[in-house]
């Protein structure tokens, strides 16, 4: 699984991060995680809004903090 | 109009609160003549007024934006043109959820999108200065006369100034990596009415604990102006006494960022003690429009010309607003 955590470096982006990271060892699954700070990264995959989240190439959450609990179930 | 002044005074401006709390205060053996139980009555007031509007606002607003992501906005504006793009980027900006660090993202996605640069800063324009909050807010302390106007012309505002950008041809001072990017068309995630709901109290939340301090600041330096600060000064630098007094505020207000939750208080006190409503309005206005933290992200997308015209088209657009209310202040209040 191949996750994305887009933002460009406000405290709501680490936030997101930090719930991937939990979310990845409570669902207990293998997953590469990759911050994308850049701003031209971030304009190359298309996204509009901080934080972002792409799984597997699909943006699943636009624009928002989700909680540890959602990216949980959408990790499985 | 019986049913709309209880709407106005009871439920927005919670008058009643007023009471309660003065009452409170009185069977506690303070009284309120007294200066620092007059001062405690309105910090009491203003607090529990002002938070309990704040989360209600908080989360009806973001609800509503919740049906408004950026990606929504760039494909609904990609079927308008001329002046007609940038009234509807202007109003799009308003429902728009918008945090300084989506600002580039968005200015990004809307560029490569083909969107006129005059379009895009409508939006920008409109974003931070008229938003749902501010409207409800402003109709809850000043009226709803007040409320309207503000938002007409911060419209008027946002559609003048993106136009003005693009009739100055101002495209070549966008930074170049942002006219290389080519367009990802990127469907964002459809959400439930669970989702809706869940993102409205999470905002909601969020936001009440990132303004809660602002609130308490605020509604304290109102709570001193109000009952500590005597009229004459107020009405000499801020009221009829000065020409200037809109200049002066909207120069004040620029390099300022404050919560319009924060200010508000401020201004309601500010207000009472004498000053004009424009030059109450246009430090409110420059105060939330324009920031230092939001100008430098938007440094990163625009080459400095370009910001000081956006710069210099916001303050002076907010100066005549501000004296456009001057003049309109006894009939609107």
């Amino acid at each position: 699984m191949e996750i994305k955590v887009i933002g460009a470096g406000c405290e709501k982006c680490g936030k997101l991060y930090e719930n991937v990271q939990d979310a990845i060892k409570k669902a207990g699954c293998e997953a590469e995680v990759e911050r994308v700070e850049d701003l031209i990264e971030i304009v190359k995959l298309g996204v509009m809004t901080a934080p972002s989240l792409m799984i597997d190439g699909k943006l699943v959450i636009s624009g928002r903090v989700a909680k540890t609990s959602e990216i949980v179930k959408l990790l499985k | 109009m019986r049913g709309w002044d209880f709407f106005q005074n009871q439920i927005l401006g919670m008058k009643w609160l007023n009471e309660v709390i003065g009452s409170g205060l009185s069977a506690i053996g303070l009284h309120i003549s007294n200066r620092w139980t007059g001062s405690i009555q309105f910090f009491l007031y203003d607090v529990i007024k002002i938070t309990i509007l704040l989360c209600f606002l908080i989360f009806l607003i973001s609800y509503i934006q919740s049906y408004f992501p950026p990606e929504r906005s760039r494909k609904i504006l990609g079927g308008f043109h001329g002046i007609w793009a940038n009234m509807i980027a202007a109003l799009l900006g308003t429902v728009t959820p918008f945090c300084s660090c989506s600002s580039i993202p968005l200015f990004i996605g809307f560029t490569s999108a083909g969107l006129p640069l005059g379009v895009t800063f409508s939006f920008l324009i409109s974003s931070p200065m008229v938003d749902l909050g501010s409207f409800m807010l402003l109709m809850s302390i000043f009226g709803w006369k007040v409320a309207i106007v503000y938002v007409v012309l911060g419209l008027v505002i946002a559609v003048a100034g993106g136009t003005l950008i693009e009739k100055f041809h101002m495209e070549q001072y966008v930074e170049s990596f942002i006219l290389s990017a080519g367009k990802v068309d990127i469907e964002s995630p459809d959400l439930t009415q669970k989702d809706r709901f869940i993102y409205a109290k999470d905002q909601m939340v969020s936001t009440f604990q990132k303004v809660f301090p602002y609130i308490l600041i605020g509604v304290g330096i109102g709570a001193v102006i109000h009952n500590w600060i005597p009229e004459v000064w107020v009405e000499q630098i801020l009221g009829d006494n000065n020409p200037l007094g809109v200049v002066l505020a909207a120069i004040l207000g620029v390099p300022m960022y404050a919560d319009i939750f924060g200010a508000i208080p401020i201004a309601e006190a500010l207000l009472a003690k004498g000053a004009l409503l424009g030059v109450v309005l246009s430090f409110m206005m420059a105060v939330t429009t324009l920031s230092l933290p939001s100008m430098i992200m938007l440094r990163k997308a625009v080459k400095p010309k370009l910001l000081g015209v956006f710069i210099a088209i916001c303050t002076v657009g907010i100066i005549i607003v501000g004296y456009f209310f001057n003049f309109i202040q006894p009939i609107i209040l």
